[in-house]
């Protein structure tokens, strides 16, 4: 198909583009959206470039961070205020795809990729839109990810979590550290008294976005962290989710291993 | 297909070149401006081959839309050298047998460079992080990283001459 | 990890003297490398490049109704559009050079595909974008046919035929028999007599070479009525003749320049990117690019390809192998390419490194809908050298004994005849044995420790078996034509008249359309003498030892 580059100046004009050309996309870091321009096989017809990115700025009120859709995963890796997300920022590609990549565009990610937006997930981010409108919860977007092409993301915000502890990452990959992922699981479990509270656990290629796993959260909600909740989480993990088949593994292959991740993931003391 | 001007700094030489609609900076910096160094190995930014240093950070010029370059300041292999003097990196590569075939040394002679430009004293780990995202598929990583360390603790101050 | 240096053994052959080996030593091409300046064939600029890329068949086995160009010929920035006819001679096998097999194999296809990504259509364009939108446009109607995967599965009777060529879908060994085989003693006696009959099935899946350069080539009209063609082949002289038969034009014509490969590892002489590209260069009078992107080196790119092996071993109580059967089945893909020849590599190769005074292998070269398979690293050996050595710990575990000590009791020694009747020397597998042993810090007896490759072996090791078991089984009707460039002259091979499978969905092979020696080849070519008469066709064995040897193709003796 051919292809037009639009570049704008102003990202309300970029977003007036969009809005009005549905084979239109807006481009972030390029890192996922260069591979169908470079093979010609991208079903779109037009790039659209915000000259200068887009926002590259994080903001802090107190309760909730929100970060700009042109923030990079190198930056986010190499911030202090968000180094909670460092683990799923750090094991997105090597340092040039982490320098190039973008929280706009990892949003986008289709599988195997999107670890950032996996975290984000588990965080219960919220996404925000270019112009006016108001946020949305990011389960809605996912889900609407891919049909509702007219928008361009400004930002995501997420709530300020209490204990850094509390949010747990791992990427499963067969070359460490960069290689695309068999799956990733990102854990959000505040305690609160001795017991989790609000469980939010995402994994991702087990569907065409990044998914909550529904039976895990349940399984470990009101409960103590511990080998045996863990343990029980692991074996509903799987419910509602249907594992992807691809290059890197088999959807049995998936099915078998995610719970083992998660039962690791969750032990007390992961990580340190 | 209009072709677009794009104007951008190269190894410290402005440089003006037209490229076509969609055009990835690798093809830009190879047939636009004739800078070989940088190679296609995959066109999809997983193999590393084509990096090149933009603004300080490492990037793959293969997915990179050339159009975002606009005023940018490059660096390749091409301006590694200091005239006839090669690049402590250069230097080590050679002397550490970091180099079979030679398709992915310019990549990893970037990777390298960016790594070092902003902690000049990185720890082993650090290089394999750098260069993680750069394949060797003559298998010489172990030579690739001792040669970056060695740079790193102070080696090839006196690069030799070309 | 400190390279050490085991100067006691071949001590007595080996002059110490030398100044190289053991010290490092720079590569010459090493500046290049560091400075960026290798010249990999990309690395060379051309006013007005034309840039190819291929319409490829999305099926893995199908027949080609019928091409539309009209669509893609009338996109912006196409030059040209190259079919099957544009390409002069349109049939080659690699090895047809060796005059070993027969062409199979097109530039271009035309009447059907059988693996997935075979190219049926070629587009010249101004840039790889304008190229590939054009590619996009080529409709092909297809009608798909049942494929093939698995080796076994593909000589059964009743399977599609994969190459027309050979439409058992078994390469032709020696113009005579449907498998490679290797005849030493007698195995079924000696399994009789063997405490332990030990056997086994080794599947190898095909590897990719994946270099970081892709394949490719540019060719440029020259002065002189010559073309240019800058290429990454590992195999410059080869791939000249191959374009030269492809293009039928005298290689005099031709100028390649190669030798700056950026990573092959064997996947880079099956030449089809140099006379795709001077084609191109011929048509369009302009120079040419065509070179694999990364997806078609994975898909289209031929591996190492797959084999099977079945092994039987037998053995006495203390572990002597007696016997050693074989039989293995290599997956070739669509087309021959080099899997022929890793055959005869890994038939002078059995049965391993060791002394056994029966030996016996049945090896195919089968014809899959798979991939075309090609050279890699020790192709031909690796694969069966993992089913041996697997083979090896299984038999240790069968008998009872030290895996290590089971290959130290049955290593060659220098002196002893080896299956393909040559005497073995400079052998050194004990020693080998017992310093892995040593490293790995695992027991092995004082006799395995004080064993030696100089002793124990000639002899009555070094004498042939009294007895070898010849057969004709897979003997091909209407062989033996002295050559496979003399048979493809005749309008149509002897052997592939074999009767086709019943479900064969396709007619009669097509045969070349010129004789394969019209190429600018000498006007008769050397031919070997003609093979002696077959042994009478009685089931009965031969007499006797059977000391001969033979070149690639086996079709010349000495």
């Amino acid at each position: 198909m051919p292809l037009r580059v639009e570049t704008f100046d102003r990202i309300e004009d970029a977003a007036r583009a969009l809005q009005g050309n549905r084979n239109a996309r807006v481009i972030g870091g390029g890192t996922l959206l260069m591979r169908g321009v470079n093979t010609g096989i991208h079903g779109f017809d037009t790039v659209i470039v915000v000259r200068g990115g887009q926002s590259r700025e994080v903001h802090s009120d107190g309760t909730r961070l929100e970060i700009g859709a042109g923030v990079t995963m190198a930056a986010i890796a190499a911030s202090p205020e968000l180094a909670f997300l460092a683990p799923a920022a750090r094991v997105v590609g090597g340092p040039a795809v982490r320098a190039a990549a973008t929280v706009g565009g990892n949003l986008f990610a289709r599988p195997p990729f999107g670890e950032l937006t996996t975290a984000l997930l588990a965080l219960g981010a919220q996404v925000h839109y270019v112009g006016h409108g108001s946020p949305q919860p990011i389960e809605d977007f996912l889900r609407e990810r891919g049909r509702d092409r007219t928008r361009i993301v400004r930002a995501v915000s997420l709530p300020r979590i209490g204990d850094p502890s509390a949010f747990r990452f791992f990427k499963v990959t067969r070359v460490a550290p960069k290689g695309a992922a068999i799956l990733s699981i990102a854990a959000h479990m505040p305690v609160q008294g001795g017991r989790v509270s609000g469980a939010r656990i995402a994994v991702s290629n087990m569907g065409p976005t990044p998914l909550r796993a529904i039976g895990a959260e349940r399984a470990l909600e009101g409960q103590p962290l511990n080998d045996d909740t863990a343990q029980r989480a692991a074996a509903a993990m799987m419910e509602g989710l249907s594992p992807l088949t691809d290059e890197l593994a088999s959807e049995w292959y998936r099915r078998e291993v995610a719970p083992v991740h998660l039962r690791r993931l969750l032990q007390p003391g992961y990580g340190r | 297909m209009a072709k677009k001007p794009i104007q951008f700094r190269l190894n410290g030489d402005e440089k003006a070149v037209f490229s076509a609609e969609g055009e990835n900076l690798l093809d830009v910096l190879r047939r636009g401006v004739g800078d070989l160094t940088p190679k296609y190995g995959c066109g999809q930014g997983t193999c590393g081959a084509c990096t090149v240093i933009i603004d300080g950070e490492p990037r793959l010029s293969c997915i990179t839309l050339a159009e975002t370059v606009e005023g940018k300041a490059i660096s390749t292999v091409a301006g590694l050298a200091d005239g006839a003097r090669l690049h402590p990196l250069q230097d080590a590569f050679m002397r550490h047998f970091a180099a079979q075939c030679g398709y992915c040394t310019p990549g990893m002679l970037m990777a390298a460079k960016a790594l070092l430009d902003r902690n000049p004293r990185p720890s082993r780990d650090d290089v394999v992080d750098a260069i993680s995202g750069n394949l060797c598929r003559c298998t010489g990583y172990e030579a690739i990283i001792n040669a970056i360390l060695d740079v790193a603790a102070g080696g090839s101050q006196n690069a030799r001459r070309v | 990890m400190p390279v050490e240096m085991r100067k006691e053994f071949f001590a007595d052959e080996r002059d110490d003297n030398l100044n190289e080996i053991g010290k490092p030593t720079q590569r010459q091409d090493i500046l290049g490398h560091v400075t960026g300046r290798s010249p990999f064939y990309d690395d060379h600029l051309f006013e007005g490049l034309l840039h190819i890329r291929c319409v490829r068949s999305p099926h893995h086995h199908a027949r080609i109704r019928s091409i539309d160009v009209s669509q893609a010929e009338r996109m912006p920035g196409v030059k040209r559009v190259i079919l099957a006819r544009d390409v002069p001679h349109n049939l080659n096998t690699l090895l047809s050079l060796l005059d070993f097999g027969l062409d199979d194999e097109p530039l271009i296809s035309e009447k059907k595909v059988s693996y997935k990504g075979e190219p049926v259509c070629a587009i010249v364009a101004e840039s790889e974008r304008a190229a590939r939108e054009a590619c996009a446009k080529v409709r092909v109607d297809w009608e798909p046919l049942p494929a093939v995967f698995d080796v076994e599965e593909a000589i059964k009777p009743g399977a599609p035929t994969v190459n027309e060529t050979y439409p058992a879908n078994l390469f032709v060994y020696h113009d005579r028999y449907d498998h490679q085989k290797l005849r030493y003693g007698d195995v079924e006696a000696a399994f009789a007599r063997a405490d332990h009959v030990v056997e086994g099935r080794y599947q190898m899946s095909p590897i990719e070479q994946a270099p970081m350069e892709t394949c490719g080539a540019i060719a440029a009209p020259e002065t002189n009525d010559r073309f240019v063609c800058y290429t990454s082949t590992q195999a410059l002289f080869f791939s000249l003749g191959t374009a030269a038969k492809l293009l039928d034009v005298s290689s005099a014509r031709l100028h390649f320049i190669g030798g700056t490969v950026g990573g092959g590892f064997g996947g880079k002489v099956d030449s089809l990117h140099e006379p795709m590209a001077i084609l191109g260069a011929m048509l369009t009078g302009r120079p040419c690019k065509y070179m694999f992107d990364r997806e078609e080196e994975m898909q289209v790119g031929a591996p190492r390809g797959a084999e099977r092996w079945y092994l039987k071993d037998g053995v006495t109580r203390d572990g002597r192998i007696v016997a050693r059967k074989f039989t293995g089945y290599f997956d070739s893909g669509a087309y021959t390419r080099l899997s022929s020849y890793a055959i005869i590599k890994a038939v002078g190769h059995l049965p391993g490194p060791y002394t056994i005074p029966n030996v016996y292998a049945d090896v195919y070269c089968v014809f899959t809908n798979r991939t075309p398979a090609t050279a890699m690293r020790g192709f031909g050996i690796t694969g069966v050298d993992f089913a041996i050595e697997t083979h090896m710990d299984k038999v240790a575990e069968a008998v009872g004994m030290d895996p290590i000590e089971l290959r130290i009791l049955n290593a060659y020694r220098d002196g002893d005849m080896k299956a393909h009747r040559r005497l073995a020397k400079n052998t050194a597998l004990v020693e080998c044995c017992q310093v892995a042993a040593e490293k790995a810090r695992w027991q092995i007896s004082p006799a395995a420790r004080q064993a030696s490759s100089l002793t124990g072996g000639g002899g009555e090791r070094a004498q042939l078996p009294p007895h070898t078991v010849t057969d004709q089984k897979g003997l091909v009707p209407g062989g033996r034509t002295g050559g496979y460039a003399r048979a493809a002259k005749r309008k149509e091979p002897d052997f592939a008249a074999r009767p086709a499978q019943p479900a064969a969905p396709m007619p009669a092979a097509p045969a070349p359309q010129r004789p394969a020696a019209s190429w600018e080849a000498p006007p008769s070519p050397p031919v070997p003498p003609p093979a002696p008469p077959a042994p009478p066709a009685s089931p009965a064995s031969s007499r006797g030892p059977a000391r001969f040897s033979s070149s690639i193709s086996g079709l010349r003796r000495r």
